[in-house]
């Protein structure tokens, strides 16, 4: 292992052009990629904040006494869906209306009778967020007696979820073609390095090299090429969040978790590249 | 120790070698000789098993190699010993370097590489020469690392694929003594030459091939003699 460790290294040195050149063109594929990962991750915190808001407002019928709604209470937080009921009173309800609906302040105080019912304010656990659960949680609300509405921001639940749904599949599928590119491009870069070094692998196998060991090194160097340009591209990553940051909005960055795992998917990718390559090289010679 | 029973070998349509049946025997010196093209080097390829014979079989040690493994085939080659008419070294690597390579593919000790290169370079007379470039060297040294690299996993024969075919005259007689010592030593050696000069200067076995047949073979005919008389 040693040798095949000392074979990659000596690749760098003896063509450090051709080195630096695979491991630039590496680092700005797996860059993009990273880019892709960088814009889902922000586009995946932001519905997460959006999906906090998703609630479920049941308003009350006129007249419904506190303890029966106490009594509603417990039954819907031991929903599986429910994380937490807040009983808003018909009194809380216009206090909040005429402190969010300024413009209206006037008419709401010039109000002789309340129009506001009093409501349940339903919070969902995460996970539970979605049209699906929203929809099967104001089902069973609606088996209530005193249910005389019930609200969930249907439509842009489902939009959410729409959004979200097309987010994952563009991300899959424009993460997976720019790791094909990158595949390709390491595999290239590989290739030529094994072209060059055709006569030393000729020799080697005239000596009684087995194939795995002529392989060891390109998978070395491969591995390290995917590596470094992995390394590099979370650098470019860092540097594009940076500028992004200061200059137009404030986004987020990978955690360092996220950021070893685009080294590893560098280090996955020249590997497989390289086993490629040197696998088909061996099967013509 | 190298066995071929009734071996042909095809390149498409074309057969390099027919019928060809020839055992080679322990520290034997075998001259393979005849024309460009005769099929000299697809013997020494299917002793080497960088080719399988399309028909018959070849045995070394006893081994068929159409039946080895490409693990068996690196192990075999091994034991063997090959050097080619462009030496083929490694430019950027020098001689001590060049022959250090054959033992580290084989996984040895780094401890073991040392002693082993010194005294093969020593025997090849190149111990001066040993921080030198192939490119710093003459051809006649050039051959002699290819020799001595072919010589440090210690094999049973050595394959000389026309090892003075680019050196002069000088240069020529120096391999072919160096060849001699080797055999001397208990190496079996076979060598493909156009140069006849050097087979008639010996007393070796040679076996000349013409189309791919072999058409005289010294230990058959003096066989063949001895039983007439």
């Amino acid at each position: 292992m040693n040798l095949a460790i000392r074979e990659a290294l000596l690749t760098f040195r003896r063509w450090p052009a051709l080195s630096l050149l695979s491991i630039t063109t590496i680092a700005f594929a797996l860059f993009v990629v990273g880019l892709f990962a960088l814009v889902a991750l922000n586009l995946r915190n932001t519905l997460r904040s959006i999906e906090e808001r998703v609630e479920i407002v049941m308003y009350l019928t006129r007249g419904t006494p506190i303890e029966i709604a106490t009594v509603a209470i417990e039954d819907i937080e031991a929903f599986p869906e429910v994380a937490s009921v807040v009983y808003i009173t018909e009194e809380e309800a216009l206090l909040r209306a005429s402190e969010e609906l300024v413009e209206f302040q006037g008419i709401f105080s010039e109000l002789e009778t309340n129009p506001l019912p009093a409501s349940l304010e339903v919070q969902l656990l995460p996970g539970f967020r979605n049209t699906e659960s929203a929809q099967v949680v104001a089902e069973r609300l609606s088996g209530f007696a005193f249910a005389e509405d019930i609200r969930y921001g249907q439509d842009w639940v489902e939009k959410l979820d729409r959004l979200r749904r097309v987010a994952g599949i563009v991300g899959l599928l424009i993460g997976g073609a720019f790791a094909l590119a990158s595949v390709i491009i390491i595999g290239t870069t590989i290739r030529m390095s094994v072209l060059q070094r055709a006569h030393e692998i000729s020799i080697m196998r005239l000596v009684g090299a087995t194939d795995g060991f002529v392989r060891r090194p390109f998978l070395v160097e491969g591995g390290l090429k995917g590596a470094l340009g992995g390394l590099a591209a979370v650098g470019l990553n860092f540097a594009a969040f940076y500028t992004i940051n200061r200059t137009l909005f404030e986004v987020s960055f990978f955690s360092f978790g996220q950021a070893a795992l685009i080294v590893l998917f560098g280090l996955a990718l020249g590997l497989i590249a390289s086993a490629t390559s040197v696998g088909r090289h061996l099967r013509k010679v | 120790m190298i066995r071929f029973q009734k071996v042909f070998r095809a390149y498409g349509k074309n057969l390099a070698l027919r019928d060809v049946t020839l055992h080679v025997r322990k520290a034997e010196f075998v001259f393979l000789t005849g024309h460009s093209g005769a099929g000299k080097s697809t013997i020494l390829r299917l002793i080497y098993a960088d080719q399988l014979p399309t028909q018959g079989e070849v045995r070394i040690s006893g081994f068929r190699t159409d039946t080895l493994s490409n693990r068996d085939i690196a192990k075999l080659r091994r034991r063997l010993g090959i050097v080619f008419q462009d030496f083929r070294l490694l430019t950027d690597r020098t001689t001590e370097e060049n022959i250090a390579f054959a033992l580290e593919v084989t996984g040895s000790r780094r401890s073991i590489i040392g002693p082993k290169v010194t005294r093969v370079l020593t025997q090849v007379g190149l111990i001066q020469k040993a921080q030198q470039y192939p490119n710093e060297l003459s051809g006649g040294e050039q051959q002699r690392v290819a020799i001595a690299r072919a010589l440090v996993n210690d094999p049973f024969v050595i394959l000389a694929d026309e090892p003075t075919g680019n050196l002069d005259e000088r240069a020529t007689r120096g391999i072919f003594q160096l060849l001699r010592d080797i055999n001397a030593n208990g190496t079996a050696v076979v060598m493909a030459t156009h140069n006849l000069e050097l087979v008639r200067q010996t007393h070796y076995r040679s076996v000349e091939l013409q189309d791919g047949v072999i058409v005289f073979d010294s230990a058959v005919d003096e066989q063949l003699e001895e039983t007439v008389r």
